[in-house]
């Protein structure tokens, strides 16, 4: 399917095998994300979804196979030569992964003060500007712990994104969010992509978002990967993600509706 | 495994470790002179290590002090020689108690909080936070801590000599009837700058390096578990406490004493 993309790849897995412990994660993955698109990377619980974005930036090495990112091969660049190569990625962590010894404020500002010659009062406007993009304009002086996790997930989101990085990868962005959050962040992601155009790889167990906002599907499944657009996968005869799809979908979830108001947005979220 | 066997992996095991410790070091010197300095981080762990362990290492070294100064006190009066408690105390004290007691008391205040924290970074994926904004963690985390650490300890080691002498002082003068003078110039005669506090600084310094090195190790290769968090938490006092007993040893033999 990726064949007929059309696009730049601006990340591309090829023929990656990786073992964590005894347990084979990847068997020859190979697949791509476009560059400026929308890649939600669906898959149960142990397929390599979180494997896959720390692959992208370089915190894991495959054993075998590349993985480009804008053209380095990541898999054998030494670490600090990655350093440069992440620069240009900004990753949300599952866990959100903010310094718990630092504000929030001070979690924002890090990549900024790291990285950029900015006054500190250029600073402050980028960072509460980042945090109310997040709806999060208030929390500026709490620390992590005085956060809830979905508080915590769109502070990270905050940092991740304050360098306006080429490529965002996002790990379960809306796990423990409530609906109106979810809303929130699927908006923020899809505003990134579409009108930013950063590339996005989002991995998430939320269907419905996933299905709205996707320019693109990778669904992993026994260490491979089936990519395709929305409606492919959603007409997907594959046993294998149809029992996903039953499995995940809420009854009371009408996938014809989604299909119709994708068909009606024009194919894209 | 049959038990040669065993201690085969064992050593196996030991110099794998210690080849990883040395690349660590390694890592972290070579962090220490890339700029930024992180000097607002260095003093921040200035005060976590040395400052919070101030009350800690006054209170034991006076303890320390006055169970030495009394228990000296005993055994010199049978031989009428109760006037060399203050030699006998300022130079156990400075040599060995000083720089030994202050680093087992830092190792298990500081040293273990290091390690935890370090290990509980690794696993709530804080260090690979930093790794992906292009921070390094070892410059940005482990540096400043183990610098915190360096110079915190030959400032601690002295401080707990200082309460140790006042403390010797404090029985055998106060509660024994010692003559003062006498208390401080033997102290004053038997030390030597050279030979005891060249000697005590060069261990708080080495102890340091040891107690930095090992704690920070084992919390940045720590798994990312709870189980990890304690295991380097308990491996840095173990470890870091018995390698400073066997480097007290090897400085003292080859200090020619």
């Amino acid at each position: 399917m990726d064949g007929s993309l059309g696009g730049e790849f601006h990340i591309a897995f090829d023929g990656v095998h990786l073992t964590l412990g005894r347990r084979p994660v990847f068997r020859g993955l190979s697949c791509g994300f476009v560059r400026g698109q929308l890649t939600v990377v669906l898959g149960g619980s142990g397929a390599g979804k979180s494997t896959l974005l720390r692959l992208v930036g370089g915190l894991e090495r495959p054993d075998a196979g590349t993985v480009r990112v804008a053209g380095e091969d990541v898999s054998r660049l030494p670490e600090r030569q990655l350093y440069r190569v992440r620069e240009r990625i900004g990753m949300l962590f599952q866990g959100g992964a903010l310094l718990d010894s630092m504000t929030v404020f001070d979690n924002v500002a890090l990549p900024l003060r790291e990285h950029t010659e900015k006054a500190p009062d250029e600073v402050a406007a980028e960072v509460n500007r980042r945090l109310a993009d997040v709806g999060l304009p208030d929390v500026g002086e709490l620390f992590p712990r005085h956060l809830s996790g979905g508080m915590s997930r769109r502070a990270a989101l905050a940092r991740c994104v304050v360098m306006d990085p080429e490529i965002v990868l996002c790990d379960e962005p809306f796990s423990g969010l409530d609906p109106l959050n979810v809303r929130r962040v699927e908006a923020l992601l899809v505003d990134l992509s579409h009108r930013r155009g950063l590339t996005l790889v989002v991995t998430s167990h939320h269907l419905a978002s996933s299905l709205r906002m996707a320019d693109r599907i990778v669904f992993l499944v026994d260490g491979h990967a089936v990519s395709g657009t929305p409606e492919d996968l959603l007409h997907n005869e594959d046993r294998r993600i149809v029992d996903f799809l039953a499995a995940e979908i809420d009854p009371a979830f009408d996938v014809a509706a989604i299909a119709d108001e994708r068909a009606a947005a024009g194919g894209g979220a | 495994m049959t038990p040669i066997q065993t201690l085969g992996f064992r050593t196996l095991m030991l110099v794998a470790h210690l080849g990883r410790l040395g690349i660590f070091v390694g890592r972290l010197a070579r962090a220490s002179v890339l700029p930024p300095s992180r000097m607002r981080r260095f003093v921040d762990e200035v005060f976590d290590i040395g400052v919070l362990s101030l009350p800690i290492v006054c209170l034991s070294g006076a303890t320390v002090g006055a169970v030495l100064g009394f228990q000296s006190y005993v055994a010199l009066a049978r031989f009428g020689a109760e006037g060399s408690v203050g030699a006998v105390v300022g130079i156990a004290l400075i040599r060995e108690f000083g720089p030994v007691l202050t680093a087992l008391l830092v190792t298990g205040r500081a040293g273990s909080a290091m390690a935890a924290e370090i290990a509980s970074m690794v696993q709530t994926g804080q260090l690979d936070g930093l790794r992906m904004m292009s921070i390094d963690p070892m410059h940005f985390v482990v540096m400043p801590k183990a610098w915190g650490m360096l110079f915190a300890m030959p400032l601690l080691s002295a401080l707990f000599i200082v309460f140790a002498i006042a403390g010797g002082y404090g029985v055998s003068v106060t509660l024994l009837g010692l003559d003062p003078g006498t208390y401080i110039s033997s102290l004053e005669t038997a030390v030597d700058f050279h030979d005891d506090v060249m000697q005590s600084l060069t261990k708080a310094l080495v102890f340091g390096v040891l107690m930095a090195s090992i704690s920070t190790y084992r919390g940045y290769t720590s798994e990312p578990t709870s189980a990890g968090v304690s295991a380097a938490t308990t491996g840095t006092v173990v470890v870091a406490s018995v390698a400073v007993l066997l480097f007290d040893y090897a400085l003292t033999t080859l200090w020619g004493v």
